[in-house]
């Protein structure tokens, strides 16, 4: 169970609207993202889920109970900490118990979930040693194991990869996610990373100084942008957003099209114009591509397109999928 | 790169100093030693003859002897134990965002400013005595009969004396352990169900260890070594309630003139502070290990 309902919540710290005010709904099991730039108040938010910080109005509803003034533990949360928050003096072992033996449960049964907890994470081997002698990773799984010990309502993941390198990082957002496919126990997870966002979420709340510009299913979201910001905070590399005549002639203010979805050509297109930057990945090349009256154009070709700069090339977007917007940044 | 010929120039360039500091320890310490061997009276000068260890015999088995190490024990860990206790609850006090939180800061900690000898007047004669004391109008306006502090509980006086000296030392020491707490860890324990005194057992207090090693270190080096606030007090009385070894050396050498036995009693003290340092880094020294 772990169903959390926001009604019209807001947090104001002084003067400063964080959070105006937002609806959301969290259903059971579901892995939900907050997604936004930094200081869109994705971590306030899920602070006030938590209960750490106080709400200024509106309610939190959890499973069916109002919870916006209950405190923390009561709350039946579990969280894991950008910094992993773990107890430097505990062993391991002491630190996945912590919780349990803050809620007086007999010894014997927390030894059996500690070591449950640690096999499904691989930290049998570690349950002795001190958090500062394990490695960026295994710190961040005994953080996991904490939360996971009690059996929360939902897990709240507060950027919990991004002190790690990049190549653990993908690992760990597997992990996360099977983790979330043996559990089905609603998950939480705030992160600043797109491609996080894109991989892990059955729903992607993006949001934008306080504010919810989009609710939806990672596809649903990279098909049907709502509007402008979310156009280009989904997707990489960004959409291209064009103005102009171009625009007008589609009857919008901005018409969107998305790097992989222009076509690229030697010999004949829509527009041509001349290579500034490629960008060789290997599987793909970026290509910023200058075309007169449209500006710069971001191009996803092949990775055997071999091209470089001040080649001159010629583009065609495929109109199907261009994203019109209007005057107030829509999608029309 | 330090190579044999840099290592060496630098032992040269840093003997001058190794020099210096070794004698300023040494010359003291063997002519302490070398008094307290001898016969040595200032009134009878010219007449120093070797005793052997008479003086330590003397020393040793001078009752008060007995009553001055105990007191000074008896000091030591009073002082520590009102200090440290004291100190962490300030600390907490103080971590709270309060109005005039930077001044409320400036006066706790305004007492390590006073010098001894100040401060223990302002006590005796404004706060503890029995007629004039502030301690003793409280105790009239509640009709109590006034205590008169120094002269029945000399030593405890001292040791509330010497502890509001050093209180603040250690509050400054516990609230920047107390800062230095990452706000994640408590919040993580907050979410794990530790109510405030489960946070502060299992979470506050052991990250605290090292500033309480640190505050039990360096007050126990000072406390064996009170003597201003016994002198300006209670001169160590009445009889030898209120004596500590240093205040009993003081009173061989220059009550009774007998440097020898007072040599032999520097030297007992030092071996005895020893003891307490093997003692203390033993016990806690491992808290100060990364």
């Amino acid at each position: 169970m772990g169903s959390i309902t926001l009604r019209n919540v807001s947090k104001v710290f002084g003067e400063a609207k964080v959070i105006p005010s937002i609806d959301l709904d969290i259903n059971d099991g579901e892995f939900v993202v907050f997604v936004g730039p930094s200081g869109c108040g994705k971590s306030t938010l899920l602070r006030l889920i938590a209960g750490l910080e106080d709400v200024s109005g509106g309610q939190i509803v959890i499973d069916g109970q109002d919870a916006t003034e209950a405190a923390p533990a009561k709350r039946g949360l579990a969280m894991v900490f950008q910094s992993y928050a773990l107890y430097p003096h505990m062993s391991v072992r002491s630190n996945i118990a912590f919780p349990l033996k803050m809620a007086n449960i007999d010894k014997a049964e927390i030894d059996r979930k500690v070591n449950d907890a640690a096999r499904v994470l691989n930290l049998t081997d570690y349950l002795d040693r001190k958090p500062r002698q394990l490695s960026g990773g295994q710190r961040q799984r005994v953080a996991i194991g904490r939360a996971i010990v009690r059996q929360p309502k939902a897990f709240l993941f507060d950027e919990p990869l991004s002190n790690l390198d990049a190549a653990l990082r993908v690992n760990m957002r597997l992990e996360i996610s099977e983790l979330h496919q043996t559990l089905k126990t609603t998950m939480i997870y705030v992160t600043h990373d797109q491609v996080e966002a894109m991989t892990m979420a059955d729903k992607i709340v993006v949001l934008n100084r306080g504010r919810i510009e989009q609710v939806g299913s990672p596809l649903d979201l990279y098909r049907k942008p709502a509007n402008l910001f979310v156009a280009g905070f989904i997707g990489s590399p960004r959409m291209n957003l064009i103005e102009g005549d171009y625009a007008r002639a589609k009857g919008a203010k901005t018409a969107g099209i998305r790097p992989e979805h222009i076509g690229l050509s030697r010999e004949a297109g829509t527009w041509d114009g001349v290579v500034t930057i490629a960008e060789h990945l290997g599987s793909d090349t970026f290509m910023h591509v200058e075309v007169s009256g449209i500006g710069t154009l971001t191009v996803r070709a092949g990775g055997e397109f071999g091209c470089r700069h001040g080649d001159r090339v010629f583009l065609t977007p495929d109109e199907s999928k261009l994203h019109r917007f209007d005057d107030k940044g829509l999608a029309l | 790169m330090a190579t044999t010929h840099t290592r060496s120039a630098a032992r040269l360039m840093m003997a001058p100093s190794v020099i210096l500091l070794f004698a300023w320890m040494i010359v003291p310490l063997g002519m302490t030693i070398y008094f307290s061997f001898l016969r040595y009276n200032l009134l009878m000068p010219g007449m120093e003859e070797f005793t052997g260890f008479l003086n330590y015999s003397f020393f040793l088995s001078d009752p008060a002897f007995f009553d001055a190490l105990t007191n000074t024990l008896l000091l030591v860990g009073g002082v520590l134990a009102i200090t440290i206790i004291g100190g962490i609850a300030f600390a907490l006090l103080l971590d709270q965002p309060i109005f005039g939180q930077g001044i409320v800061r400036i006066l706790v900690i305004a007492p390590f400013f006073v010098m001894p000898t100040v401060s223990a007047l302002v006590w005796k004669n404004m706060f503890m005595n029995p007629v004039n004391g502030l301690l003793a109008w409280i105790a009239r306006s509640l009709g109590f009969q006034p205590v008169d502090f120094l002269a029945s509980v000399p030593l405890l006086s001292v040791i509330i004396i010497v502890a509001w000296q050093w209180l603040p030392f250690a509050t400054l020491i516990m609230l920047t352990a107390l800062q230095s707490l990452d706000e994640e860890q408590k919040e993580a324990a907050e979410m794990d169900g530790a109510g405030f005194v489960s946070r502060f057992i299992y979470i506050v207090l052991p990250h605290m260890a090292r500033a309480i090693t640190v505050v039990i270190l360096i007050e126990t080096i000072f406390l064996l070594s009170v003597f201003a606030e016994i002198l300006v007090t209670t001169n160590g009385g009445p009889g030898t309630q209120s004596t500590n070894l240093t205040y009993l050396v003081y009173a061989q050498a220059l009550l009774q003139f007998d440097i020898g036995g007072a040599s032999a009693g520097g030297i007992v003290a030092v071996i005895l502070a020893n003891i307490v340092a093997i003692f203390l880094v033993r016990l806690i020294g491992k808290n100060l290990e990364a």
